[in-house]
């Protein structure tokens, strides 16, 4: 197969200057990389882009009037509706996620719950006649006030969001999201 | 005699062959390809590989081609695979091939490593190649998993926010992988993007190099022939390729097979096909705001999902063993296996693992199915005292256990049938979202089909926008509580009707709702003023009295007004146009429904009963649902209705007025529907 018009490098003898061929080598693989360096570098720069990205700042958003959640101790599902952004596209007043609300008997203080799992970040959904919150991935239980219900998956409670009346009259929730599957309550920024 | 020459007469292609071999030498690598040694023949259980190699290639072929006209964006996904599915010449058989084969091609890994194991194909030489081998196993899973994304429906959307919050729990570097993996702090377009270049690019680029390797490999060690021999050895060409092909056959027959298999059933029940809906499901486009308590993902990643379940009760940490620590070991065992395997005993080892895991597996899968659909089997109604007791007690386990005696047989009894409850409630809300999310996949393709097409903001806008969609949900959580929505002729609706406390308003504005509204029988009903605060009021008096076979109205006259409602509803169609002037004379008629109310320019002042001017039509359900204490409706005597779009100064309604116009629109059933089916 081996062509006979010249001689390969491997049939010579082993060049007589060792310190030479050190600094051939070296020299071509400090080429070779430094060439290479510039795609790879500017690659993994712009993939590693999404970690400077910073999700909305935690701010309040106005969810619902006082009066549409009854004081039955029951949980309202309400959307969260803000202004958001979604790399390049803007949304104006689309839902960005979904809370519970609910109030004791008489009481005029609001308990607002996320809807996100903590276990793993399914949409968890109210049991009206077990009176508690159910997930549909692995089935968490958690009571109507959010606690766990042993033996759930979850690693903890609902995540309770902080929540204030506004100047109307007008329930205000504290929309954040948490990092799941952690026992610590944590807030992804 | 002769030295042998050169034909005379090679022809062009010969010599272009001569050419090529001179310059590249194929002649000997295609020898060496194709003339490997069999040592004792071509067999069948030397064919697993080939398989691979073979669907491999198809899911190259068929991805590049949905590539081509596939558009990774959030407003285009689901648009883009949707054009493919239901609208490009041929696309529901190729996108079938390309997600049928990817199941295929899982179960031919499980059966090939299975091989593998069992004929000690792994030990010394051939280590290096079984790592490869893993390697490429979870590249080929790494492919399906990014894959399930890629149409960005509801099942995918919301599976792989499952799978990477699990990403997320990798010590140290969790969040931050997540967060690049996932394209940032939100879902959205470059989650998309990113999958798309996992998908086809990153892990096939990656798959491709070393599947290579690994064939090289297993071409320098030669097959890992099983003895005893019984037959003498043959050629890899064209004995085994022979063998190898009629099972590649066989793989896509059963690929076509599992596309085609819900035709044949069309066709066998004279049903029409629907080939669209053919080959890979499209779910409804993906919705964050939207729970999906159908979320699944793939049924072989079944047994990972089912696997969390296990860990219940464990806390924190539970998820991280089973997401993390436990798939973590079994990965490390099976890279040990070539080491372990050197031992007889080891071997023995390896086989009995490979066998626990996929039946494991197996049995993880078979109960994940088994809760999601118990309540197929589940025999509710013997159930109902458990209902009837938690009810009773609230829940409340003291009271449970007094209620039973506080007798441990009877409460140990319960629990278990009240285990058994809780898995038919939970599975029936499987089944009810399964149903749902059917319902909204073909309501989303109905829509795409529009002539107007999808908008630019895309098809969740529209469908965010869709009476038929989104009516029934706004109904259930904001007008449920007291409103039923029955048809009273169902099977059942009386219950659904009496339990409700205000009127039932199925079919409201037709002539059949205002029928019953003026029956002396049905209008102290629960379905229309009985369980409300005018129960003993006017209309319900001046109905049983005046109606009910009082001299000045004839049924003929009631009639008149039905008709006279229904076409203020805009529900005339077909109706005597003679019938309904003299119904609008009688409803004017301030000696009659006039009296209290207003109806066009009548004169009588409004406030003492809902004006009837436009009755039942969209505008005027908009207006009663946005403020059912105007002058216009029910001013003071609005019994408990809230007011749903308006609210006092600063605050903010309970809905919205494009939603307001969603539930009208619902009620009164007008919403776009396909040509055909009208
Ligand atoms: S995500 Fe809710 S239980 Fe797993």
């Amino acid at each position: 197969m081996g062509s006979t018009h010249h001689d390969p490098p491997a049939d010579r003898p082993p060049g007589g200057e060792p310190r030479r061929d050190l600094l051939t080598r070296l020299a071509a693989l400090t080429c070779g990389g430094l060439a290479t360096l510039p795609p790879v570098l500017a690659g993994v720069w712009t993939f590693l882009d999404p970690l400077r990205r910073k999700g909305a700042a935690a701010a309040f958003h106005p969810v619902a009037e006082l009066e549409a959640v009854p004081d039955d101790g029951l949980p309202r599902r309400f959307p969260v509706v803000s202004d958001r952004t979604d790399a390049w596209t803007g949304f104006a007043s689309d839902p960005i996620g979904a809370v519970y609300l609910r109030r004791e008997k008489g009481s005029e203080t609001v308990q607002a719950l996320s809807a996100t799992c903590p276990h793993a970040g399914c949409f968890v959904e109210v049991d009206p006649q077990e009176k508690c919150f159910r997930c549909p991935c692995h089935n968490s239980r958690f009571a109507i006030d959010g606690g766990i219900v042993p033996p759930s998956p979850s690693p903890r409670a609902m995540d309770e969001l902080e929540c204030r009346i506004g100047p109307g009259g007008e329930i205000e929730v504290q929309w954040q999201n948490f990092y799941t599957g952690i026992a610590e309550k944590k807030a992804r920024s | 005699m002769s030295t042998p020459t050169p034909g005379p007469r090679r022809g062009l292609l010969g010599s272009l062959a001569d050419f090529l071999d001179d310059r590249t030498g194929y002649r000997a690598l295609v020898h060496e390809a194709l003339y490997e040694r069999v040592p004792g023949g071509a067999r069948w259980r030397y064919v697993w590989g080939s398989t691979l190699v073979f669907a491999f290639m198809t899911q190259v072929i068929t991805g590049l081609v949905l590539w081509s006209s596939y558009s990774a964006g959030a407003q285009t996904a689901w648009e883009s695979v949707y054009f493919i599915q239901h609208e490009m010449a041929g696309g529901w058989l190729l996108r079938g091939i390309h997600h049928v084969m990817a199941q295929a091609m899982v179960v031919l890994l499980a059966l090939h490593l299975l091989q593998v194991v069992i004929d000690g194909a792994y030990r010394a030489p051939r280590e290096v190649n079984f790592w490869m081998g893993l390697v490429l196993m979870m590249l080929v899973l790494g492919m399906a998993l990014t894959g399930y994304l890629l149409p960005w429906d509801q099942k995918g959307y919301w599976a792989t926010r499952v799978a990477t919050n699990l990403a997320g729990l990798v010590p140290a570097i969790g969040p931050s992988l997540q967060q690049v993996i996932v394209g940032g702090p939100d879902y959205g377009h470059h989650t998309l993007t990113r999958f798309f270049a996992l998908h086809a690019g990153f892990l096939p680029g990656t798959l491709i190099v070393m599947l290579a390797i690994h064939i090289a490999l297993f071409r320098k060690h030669g097959l890992c022939a099983k003895q005893p021999f019984t037959k003498p050895d043959a050629l890899f060409w064209p004995d085994q390729v022979l063998k190898d092909a009629v099972a590649c056959l066989a793989v896509m027959a059963v690929v076509l097979g599992v596309i085609l298999v819900p035709a044949l059933r069309a066709a066998l029940d004279g049903r029409p096909i629907e080939w669209g809906h053919l080959g890979a499901e499209l779910g409804a486009p993906a919705d964050p705001s939207e729970p999906y308590a159908a979320a699944r993902p793939e049924w072989y990643f079944l047994f990972l999902f089912q696997f969390l379940k296990v860990f219940e009760g464990w806390g924190a940490s539970g998820e991280f063993i089973g997401a993390i620590v436990v798939p973590g070991l079994v990965m490390a065992v099976m890279f040990l296996m070539p080491i372990v395997g050197r031992w007889r005993l080891g071997h023995g080892f390896n086989i009995a693992f490979t066998f626990g895991l996929l039946a494991g597996a197996g049995l993880l899968t078979a109960l994940a199915w088994r809760e999601d659909y118990a309540a197929r089997w589940t025999d509710t109604a013997a159930l109902a005292d458990v209902q009837d007791l938690l009810h009773e007690t609230d829940g409340d386990e003291e009271k449970i256990a007094a209620a039973l005696g506080n007798d441990p047989v009877k409460q140990a009894a319960f629990a278990a049938r009240r285990k058994q409850w809780d898995g038919a409630r939970h599975s029936q809300a499987f089944l009810d979202a399964v149903d749902t999310a059917h319902a909204d996949a073909r309501r989303a393709v109905e829509l795409a089909g529009r002539p107007e097409r999808i908008p630019a903001a895309g098809m969740l806008d529209l469908l965010r926008s869709d009476a038929a969609t989104q009516g029934p949900r706004i109904f259930a959580q904001h007008c449920a509580g007291c409103h039923a929505h029955v048809d009273p002729s169902a099977p059942g609706a009386e219950a659904v009707i009496a339990k409700s406390s205000a009127a039932n308003l199925h079919g409201f504005g037709t002539a059949a709702w205002a029928r019953g509204l003026l029956d002396p029988a049905l209008v102290g009903g629960p379905a229309y003023f009985g369980n409300t605060a005018h129960k003993e009021g006017d209309m319900v008096s001046f109905v049983q009295n005046d109606l009910a076979g009082n001299d000045s109205w004839k049924p003929d006259d009631v009639a008149a007004v039905v008709a006279a409602l229904a076409a203020e509803a805009g529900f005339g169609d077909g109706l005597d146009e003679a019938v309904v002037a003299r119904g609008r004379g009688l409803v004017a008629d301030g000696d009659r429904c006039g009296s209290c109310h207003t109806f066009h320019d009548n004169g009588t002042a409004a406030g003492s009963a809902p004006d009837l001017t436009g009755w039942g039509a969209r505008d005027w359900l908009v207006g009663i649902i946005t403020d059912p204490t105007h002058e216009r409706f029910y001013d003071g005597s609005n019994d408990r209705m809230p007011r749903f779009g308006t609210a006092d100064e600063g605050a903010q309604p309970p809905l919205s007025a494009k939603q307001i116009a969603l539930v009208a629109d619902w009620l009164r059933g007008t919403w776009y529907r396909p040509a055909a089916a009208q």
